[in-house]
């Protein structure tokens, strides 16, 4: 069954067009990866898929509901989580506490259960910090948990914003360009972590610039290039499609084209 | 980017929430020292510091708005305003007893809050500091202008001492008592409210919109919350004022007032737990420590706090993190 179903997305930016009709159907519990050169348009797919930016034309559905129209924080509540590709973390508070705001949508309670602090809310508190801590154990960062989010080097950041998306227990887990800036070493680690989210049966949609990791990682590609999808396949098959290498290597220029 | 892996640091430990640190304890020691000082002192120091809880009050709730929330508001003295006439009005004209006015002109403010912050709120940056700092310029228009109900200029008195039940607070001495016992439980319900799902998801909005939104928190009604409940200390803090000074005019909540508590948030430290406590009474205290210097009294004050803003830019409560790495490193 297909947790997300896109079918003629298309955003104009005034004349630029950057999506244009894009159809993609992303099965549940796949590893699914969009890949594609600089200024492609994946962002820009990314955007509208988590409802950061609205669609010009075509349809979302996700978990078998329509999201075109639906804001981010709604789309988020259904389970759809992203990160950013500029790292989006909370400055000014410690790394476990960036965690636990991504529990918020596992748990329940405003100002009132706060004031009040029934049962049920203190026990929410103590589970929420449990989970904050197993999940930066996962991630790797449980000993620089109470450190300020903001003081840490910038590969760990990444690892962080993953952490943070996972606390809300997404059924499908965007992440934006998470190996961008990385260094060989931190990619290898967060490819295993990415493939240890989708092994415990997370869905996740990677959207990513190193073919290289992609192609070791995803269970399925799709390709895009000038704001159109050229391919898709397995990792396999992307790698010897033809349309996929002028794309990333370019092609001879021919006199008469 | 290298992965430096910082294995020195000692091994997170499932600590209970919202820690001080031994500054900040000190910090608040000082200040109740002061307090103290000024309750066996007596005399014009009993009121400097029944104003700097009432300022301590406003400023605990706009830490909510401008510190976690990190919007910022120029015009919480319209709700101020809104909770000094409304205890003024319903006191002296209706006889009512002050704790009741203080809670019905408290939730008049939460409701005005509501209905302004809501469209508002949509603007950011400059824009809605512009804004709100228009409502408190309209506001203090209004209660000079509409004399039917504010008595412009002359502005109320006679309004009675705070009280509960026939029983009035007279001495001035228990009035200061009665204010830093409410400024106490003002704090304690914001530091509940902080450590919350609810106060990190305030708190998460100041450290990036977009993030907070893509987690699935609902950023406009967070910050409309945030927004009421800074209104809410803003009247009460308005209310106390009536009720200790027994006079209010227009001038007590115009937009001076906004000005001043900006000030105390900044010199506590805006965003920090006890910053609106120390900020207050901090600089409450500075002008009279500066009477003795005469006509350079105003310039004196300005030194110094432009000093707090050049040497400890994020509030005298953060101080003590300054000295913290030097110790670890000597251990």
């Amino acid at each position: 069954m297909a947790l997300l179903k896109v079918k003629g997305l298309t955003k104009r930016f005034a004349g630029l067009i950057a999506n244009s009709e894009i159809d993609l159907e992303v099965p549940q519990g796949c590893l699914f990866a969009v890949i594609g050169p600089n200024g492609a348009g994946k962002t820009t797919f990314f955007s509208m898929i988590s409802g950061f930016l609205g669609s010009t034309a075509g349809s979302i559905e996700f978990d078998g509901r329509d999201v075109t129209r639906l804001r981010q924080d709604q789309i988020a509540a259904m389970g759809l989580v992203r990160t950013f590709q500029l790292v989006q973390l909370f400055k000014g508070m410690s790394v476990i506490e960036n965690v636990e705001v991504g529990c918020h949508l596992a748990t329940r309670g405003g100002v009132a259960a706060s004031l009040l602090r029934p049962a049920w809310f203190r026990k929410q508190e103590i589970e929420v910090r449990e989970r904050a801590n197993e999940l930066l154990a996962f991630v790797g960062l449980g000993s620089q948990a109470e450190q300020d989010a903001e003081l840490l080097p910038y590969g760990q950041q990444r690892l962080l914003e993953v952490a943070r998306a996972m606390a809300s227990r997404p059924k499908l887990l965007l992440l934006d360009e998470p190996a961008a800036g990385l260094n060989t070493q931190e990619t290898e680690g967060l490819a295993r972590i990415i493939q240890k989210i989708n092994s415990q049966g997370t869905t996740v949609l990677l959207i990513e610039h190193d073919v290289g990791l992609v192609t070791r990682i995803a269970h399925r590609i799709a390709v895009l290039d000038f704001g159109r999808k050229i391919a898709e396949g397995t990792p396999n098959e992307i790698k010897v499609h033809p349309d996929v290498i002028a794309a990333y290597l370019g092609v001879e220029e021919t006199p008469n084209a | 980017m290298t992965s430096l892996s910082i294995t020195s640091l000692k091994p997170a430990v499932p600590a209970a929430r919202a820690q001080l640190d031994w500054f900040q304890i000190g910090l608040l020691a000082v200040c109740g020292v002061l307090t103290a000082g000024a309750l066996i002192y007596g005399g014009y120091l009993l009121t400097v510091f029944q104003l700097a809880m009432i300022y301590g009050i406003f400023c605990i709730g706009l830490n909510f708005f401008m510190g976690y929330t990190g919007q910022a508001s120029f015009g919480q003295n319209a709700f101020a305003c809104i909770g000094g006439y409304g205890s003024a009005i319903l006191c002296v004209q209706y006889g009512w007893e002050p704790a009741l006015a203080l809670i019905a002109s408290m939730a008049v403010a939460g409701v005005a809050a509501l209905i302004i912050g809501y469209p508002t709120l949509r603007l950011r940056g400059h824009y809605l500091a512009m804004a709100t700092f228009s409502l408190g310029l309209i506001t203090y228009d209004i209660s000079i202008q509409w004399t039917s109900l504010t008595q412009g200029y002359m502005g109320y008195s006679g309004i009675p001492p705070l009280g509960i039940a026939g029983f009035e607070i007279e001495s001035e001495r228990w009035k200061l008592v009665a204010l830093v016992v409410l400024l106490g439980l003002a704090f304690w319900i914001s530091q509940r409210m902080r450590d919350s799902r609810f106060g990190r998801g305030l708190r998460a909005i100041s450290g990036s919109e977009n993030g907070a939104a893509a987690l699935g928190i609902r950023v406009p009604r967070f910050k409309l919350i945030a927004f009421v409940i800074a209104a809410l200390y803003a009247s009460a803090a308005g209310s106390l004022f009536a009720h200790t000074v027994g006079f209010i005019s227009p001038e007590v909540f115009g937009p001076q007032m906004s000005i001043i508590t900006f000030t105390m948030l900044y010199v506590g430290g805006v965003g920090t737990m006890i910053g609106p406590i120390v900020g207050a009474i901090v600089a409450s205290l500075l002008p009279e420590v500066f009477r003795g210097v005469g006509r350079f009294q105003d310039i004196a004050y300005a030194v110094v706090l432009l000093g707090m803003l050049i040497y400890a830019p994020k509030g005298l409560s953060t101080l003590g993190k300054l000295f913290r790495p030097r110790k670890e490193k000597g251990a």
